[in-house]
């Protein structure tokens, strides 16, 4: 039913099906509302824990003398996220520094999963007669709208604990001043509900589109496979670096505004 | 006949669409990263000191130039080499209509 010869169109959709729980009868398949998508959740843990166990094993073992070299990555790391904050946050903040590091370690390394073969993973767990899976856990809205309301809601907890009242105030009067403030209670609810939005919908099209990509390049004769496939890697470690950036930096330049008042 | 004349339409407005999706989100991307190496350089000429910051600011721009248009290529790409949910929404039509 494709454009293409039905076979491609299959191949393509089985690289987009999820490896899904349904909730209400405990077995694999679509549920609805209540649906785990297992692959994202089992992927983006194991990952989650691998991130911490090496950065802990590091901050465990860390000494002032002569650092070893995974000291002195985790370092370049900190001190990288640190001059960030430094730069746009002009605010106090326990949280915001660990979430940061988190943030961006984290979805680089779920954007990492990208870089391995498509059917590396589908084709290891097709042994074990797993039918579908996606082995990138950003690949997935549930996971990109996981982190960016997760955010939002940093945002609004921040904007009511700083502010106190006077968030009613600028909420009321901000832009245009007391006399417009339906306009006004519009625009600031707009701006708000614009940021988890933006922030999970971009991350989760990039990596979209680059899956998508992959799978279409993975179509190709043997031997334009791997010069396409080289090329679009090397464009994809940028996207995938950048894009777990710009997800720590607008976190914090979010952060930054819900801790500064405007006047 | 009158099925493939069907499926023959959809395929052609799916086509049309596809090119408007890719074509649409390159083109507003490449004029975003005209402007935004453009004046790139322009600061860099001015104050080559800023260099490296301005780099880094502007790999933060290109990134936000590139999403949506991203988003909009990679549904463009679906369309055209997936299963195209169009055809298949037809086809499921006029299985239930003829009881074919």
């Amino acid at each position: 039913m494709s454009l293409l010869r039905p076979t491609e169109g299959e191949y393509v959709q089985h690289h987009l099906d999820y490896l899904q729980l349904n909730l209400h009868t405990f077995k694999l398949g679509d549920g609805g509302f209540w649906t785990l998508n297992l692959d994202t959740l089992v992927i983006s843990i194991l990952i989650g824990v691998l991130f911490i166990a090496v950065f802990y094993w590091a901050a465990r073992k860390v000494t002032s003398g002569t650092p070893g070299r995974l000291q002195n990555f985790v370092e370049m790391l900190f001190e990288f996220v640190d001059s960030m904050i430094k730069e746009a946050f002009h605010g106090k903040s326990a949280l915001l520094a660990p979430m940061s590091l988190t943030i961006f370690v984290w979805i680089f390394l779920m954007n990492c999963m990208d870089l391995l073969p498509v059917d590396l993973v589908p084709k290891i767990l097709a042994l074990f007669g797993i039918y579908a899976v996606r082995a990138v856990p950003t690949d997935d809205l549930n996971v990109t709208f996981a982190m960016s309301i997760t955010v939002f809601l940093l945002i609004i907890f921040y904007n009511v604990k700083v502010k106190g009242w006077h968030l009613i105030k600028e909420i009321f009067c901000s832009p245009f001043g007391i006399w417009l403030f339906p306009v006004n209670i519009l625009f600031r609810f707009l701006e708000e509900i614009v940021k988890p939005v933006s922030l999970s919908l971009r991350l989760y099209g990039n990596l979209f589109a680059g899956e998508l990509i992959f799978v279409l390049i993975a179509l190709l004769p043997w031997w334009m496979q791997w010069t396409l496939g080289g090329i679009w890697s090397l464009f994809h470690l940028l996207i995938i670096t950048i894009q777990a950036f710009i997800f720590m930096m607008l976190t914090i330049v979010y952060m930054s505004m819900a801790v500064s008042s405007h006047d | 006949m009158e099925y493939a004349q069907l499926v023959a339409n959809i395929q052609g407005l799916t086509a049309i669409a596809v090119g408007l999706l890719i074509g649409l989100a390159s083109l507003g991307t490449a004029v975003g990263f005209g402007v935004l190496g453009g004046k790139f350089l322009e600061g860099v000429a001015r104050q080559p000191e800023l260099g490296p910051m301005l780099l880094m600011r502007m790999f933060l721009m290109a990134g936000l130039v590139d999403a949506f248009a991203a988003i909009s290529i990679a549904i463009g790409l679906l369309l055209l080499f997936g299963n195209n949910p169009l055809i298949l929404a037809v086809a499921t039509a006029l299985k239930t209509h003829t009881g074919s």
